[in-house]
């Protein structure tokens, strides 16, 4: 077992130290009310079911702890002889029962104002990746992946851990507030949930299904969460953020998401230099491939390979552009065609090619991509 | 076939000697010994596991293992302890005591029983070999949810479905071998309504198992099949169904939680009354209340699923038969309180496991009747509130259950009293422990902490550090149960054939240790 651990196993000294500067108290015990109409809603009824819970729980651990304090051998008691009791056995079969519809009223109101997504005045559809997201606003034709931006050395404890450590991202979700918006989930790959709790919105994205879920936010503000449904290897690092901003900020935000697309399609179109290409495609890497094959390309093998000096980065670059735009079926690599832009599947397999010891020299530009991809 | 004429051709012979004793006993006694040291072995190994994942969420950051291995460990650690530890626990305990509390001389299907313990080890050897392989351990939670156990599946998945499937085959034999004990061989006297407890509880889990051990080694061969033979039944791309999986998952998977529960239910039955000195409150409503609790389990597996995408109608049928449950749950703990209520108490180590069972197991059940809220299930799903309802259900549940069992008939296994003192040491370190470690995890699931992640955000660190150092305390706990058990075995005082106060049962009448052969002829019941 051990000769297999070890390369999983990483330990790291400093890490205590490292850790102990960014401790901040926090001994949060309860749900949060949120911001919404429904996760109130939720958080109330939370909070009824709470407190008949500790009711029941007074009651029955009473009468039990004070028969032990009261009805023990050492005190000399002598032992009762009954045992049953038919109305004694009615009482407690139709005072629970009568308490769970209680609770069952508040309970079906709410979940029939939760399923009600009807009347939605923003569209977003929202895909699960392993693992990222990716949010594509259907009204307004705009698109984006959303990435974890924390950096693998917070996360290895090589540097200080930031107050939104694994809870940011390099593009938030921006909605407008005091809108209903309905969300569309799916997935490409395996089950995600996506998950928001201060809008009390989870809903799992699951291919091949679109569910539908809504929230009007009536708040400007940053609202953050995970995924909830266990999704691979990086689960626990596919974080949400939902930056909610009045109408007209949405919508200075929306123009400037559209002229950034344009000059993403000029780039697309440009003949780029080798240096060019290797600096966007580090940053490229960075966010989409050093969760497997490592930020130095050594990867973790045997699930993830190496590239460093690996036969694909150092072959023929026809075999490298199709492992990343087709992705390898059977193993966890991806494909990336779908995914990334002409410019940074461009940049990142030439940074592959040339990167740690890595020196083919060959390059290839986006607009060749670009081409390959409208003929298939 | 001259082994079968040698054994009716002796009257009373004891064990046969050495090791091969144990490869072809057909004596319920021994492979009862075989089970539950089995399970032991397997508490130790999904234990360890444990102690891992507690070790790397013991503050933020990646410190002792990457993530890959982090899911191998989650997974491995449901797996072992649901299939591995707590199952064969209950049938070990079946095996020892169903045929002494019913007067029978031997389980019905002896033969089978052999069979049934023995492959237990090679699929939990399969299973485990996957450690050692390349891709490493499944990784995709106990729950196994497809497509991640499929499509995106390491190779060794093929060896975790055969190793399902032989713990499958395990349990059915098991659970027709009990059934068939149950109701063939019982003394003349012994009426339904006359059983103990325990038996009540096992004959209807076993109707559990055979009822849903069957879906589960369906569900394992459509993957096999969406593997290696092209099929598509849960593959979206081929035209399959994700949520199928779920479904599927889940009619086995709820019948499932209830069978590791009801015969933990049967034990705190027998062992209540004895140490209040009163019979037991309400024993006709008892076993409705456990056979309705069985019933219900068939029609609320979806109640795992309220984010799924269910339509409203489906949500409300859950959400009201999954409340429902609360009613004959509540009816047995009532009656457990009852049976307490103006009794004559001791507390020696079962009582305290019992007591602690009921008080627990009622907190698992209280988050359990919340977790029934489907519009609240929006936000508890999937976190660590969902972590610690169901190890508040299961460790003071099934495992206390199983502890207290073994303190309450030990003595009549081997003969001798185990040591009072450490076993009431034993108890307190548990307690404390499991509290320290499943207590926090509602808050912290409450604020928002998803389940199954290696690694998480900074609100989180404090309680999570509190809940390893209570995991801890918990797992180097279980060494001294250890201990305590061979202790008792070797030299401890002599235990009369009664052992405790005046206790009800056949097995009380006879003498400590059990005979290897007992009940040759049929008891009298009063």
């Amino acid at each position: 077992m051990l000769s297999k651990a070890i390369p999983w196993m990483r330990l790291s000294i400093g890490s205590f130290l490292l850790f102990s500067a960014s401790v901040k108290a926090d001994w949060e015990v309860n749900m949060t009310p949120g911001v919404t109409e429904v996760s109130q809603q939720v958080y109330d009824l939370h909070m009824i079911i709470f407190w008949i819970c500790v009711a029941i729980g007074a009651v029955v651990f009473g009468i039990m702890f004070w028969s032990i304090f009261a009805h023990r051998k050492s005190l000399g008691v002598k032992p009762a002889t009954f045992h049953e009791s038919t109305l004694v056995e009615i009482i407690w079969t139709a005072v629970p029962f009568a308490i769970l519809i209680g609770m069952a009223i508040p309970a079906t109101s709410a979940l029939i104002d939760a399923y009600d997504t009807a009347e939605s005045e923003v569209d977003i559809k929202i895909t699960g990746y392993q693992w990222k997201w990716h949010y594509d606003y259907l009204e307004e034709g705009v698109g984006f992946f959303s990435n974890l931006s924390t950096p693998a050395d917070e996360i290895n404890n090589l540097a200080t851990k930031n107050e939104n450590y694994l809870l940011e991202v390099d593009e938030p979700l921006v909605v407008p507030i005091n809108k209903k918006i309905r969300f569309l989930v799916t997935a490409n790959d395996v089950i995600h949930s996506w998950w928001v709790p201060e809008i009390a919105v989870k809903k799992d994205a699951i291919p091949g299904f679109v569910n539908e879920a809504w929230t009007i936010i009536p708040t400007p503000g940053i609202y953050r969460g995970q995924c909830a449904e266990l999704c691979g290897k990086d689960h626990g690092f596919m974080p949400i953020v939902v930056e909610a901003k009045t109408q007209a900020d949405y919508d200075v935000w929306l123009v400037d998401r559209k002229e950034a697309a344009a000059k993403e399609r000029e780039l697309r179109d440009k003949v780029w230099t080798l240096e060019g290409l290797m600096e966007r495609g580090e940053k490229v890497y960075a966010t989409n491939c050093a969760a497997c094959h490592n930020a130095d390309g050594s990867g973790i093998p045997p699930a993830f390979p190496a590239l460093k000096g690996s036969a694909i980065a150092t072959g023929p670059i026809e075999d490298h552009i199709k492992i990343v735009l087709d992705g390898k079926p059977g193993t966890y690599m991806a494909a990336f065609g779908p995914q990334l832009s002409p410019v940074e599947l461009a940049a990142v397999i030439t940074y592959e090619r040339n990167a740690w010891g890595n020196s083919k020299g060959d390059f290839i530009q986006p607009i060749d991509i670009a081409n390959m991809q409208a003929a298939e | 076939m001259s082994a079968v004429l040698e054994s009716h051709g002796h009257d009373h012979h004891g064990p046969a000697k050495g090791l091969m004793r144990w490869v072809y006993t057909t004596n319920h006694k021994d492979i009862g010994t075989l089970y539950l040291w089995f399970s032991f072995i397997m508490f130790l190994v999904g234990g360890s596991m444990a102690m891992v994942i507690r070790a790397e969420l013991f503050e933020p950051g990646l410190q002792i293992v990457q993530p890959e291995f982090f899911n191998q460990m989650t997974t491995m650690h449901g797996l072992i302890m649901v299939f591995g530890a707590v199952m064969p626990a209950f049938v070990g305990l079946a095996n020892w005591l169903i045929p002494m509390m019913i007067g029978a001389p031997d389980m019905a299907l002896p033969r089978m029983n052999n069979l049934s313990f023995w492959i237990l080890p090679f699929a939990f050897a399969l299973l485990l070999s996957t450690l050692f392989m390349d891709g490493g351990a499944p990784n995709f939670g106990w729950t196994f949810y497809a497509p991640l156990s499929t499509t995106y599946a390491p190779s060794t998945v093929t060896y975790f479905i055969f190793g399902v499937h032989i713990m499958g085959a395990s349990s059915i034999m098991g659970a027709i071998n009990i059934i068939a004990t149950i109701l063939n061989l019982r003394t003349p006297q012994m009426t339904l309504m006359k059983m103990p407890l325990f038996v009540w509880t096992w004959l209807i889990t076993a109707y559990l198992l055979i009822a849903v051990m069957p879906v589960l080694a369906g569900v394992v061969t459509m993957m096999l099949m969406d593997i290696h033979f092209g099929t598509s039944f849960f593959s979206a791309a081929g035209g399959g169904d994700p949520v199928l999986f779920q479904h599927v998952f889940w009619f086995f998977g709820h019948p499932e939680v209830y069978i590791m529960i009801l015969p933990a239910f049967g034990i705190v039955s027998q062992i209540i009354p004895t140490f209040s000195r009163k019979r037991l409150f309400g024993y006709t409503s008892m076993v409705y209340a456990t056979s309705s609790i069985a019933f219900l389990s068939f029609i609320v597996w979806a109640h795992h699923m309220f984010t799924v995408g269910l339509p409203l109608a489906g949500e409300l049928f859950f959400m009201y038969a999954t409340m429902l449950i609360a009613v004959p749950t509540g009816v047995k703990v009532f009656n457990w309180v009852a049976t307490m209520f103006k009794g004559a108490m001791t507390f020696e180590t079962p009582m305290l496991f019992a007591v602690s069972f009921v008080v627990l197991f009622t907190i698992g059940g209280f988050s359990g009747l919340m977790l029934a809220i489907a519009p609240v299930d929006f936000q508890y799903h999937d976190t660590y509130f969902v972590v610690a309802h169901f190890h508040y259900v299961l460790v003071p549940g099934a495992i206390f259950g199983i502890f207290a069992a073994v303190y309450y008939w030990l003595p009549k296994w081997c003969g001798n009293m185990y040591d009072e003192k450490l076993g009431k040491l034993h108890f307190w370190l548990s307690f404390v422990g499991m509290n320290l470690t499943f207590f926090p995890m509602h808050f912290v699931g409450l604020a928002g902490m998803p389940r199954r992640i290696p690694d998480y955000a900074l609100q989180f660190a404090d309680f999570n550090q509190i809940a390893s150092v209570g995991a801890f305390i918990f797992g180097a706990t279980q060494w001294l149960f250890l201990f305590i058990v061979i202790k008792a075995i070797r030299n401890g005082k002599k235990a009369t054939p009664e052992v405790w106060d005046n206790p009800e049962g056949l097995e009380w009448t006879i003498p400590s240790p059990a005979p290897y052969h007992t009940f040759t002829t049929p008891p009298d019941v009063k």
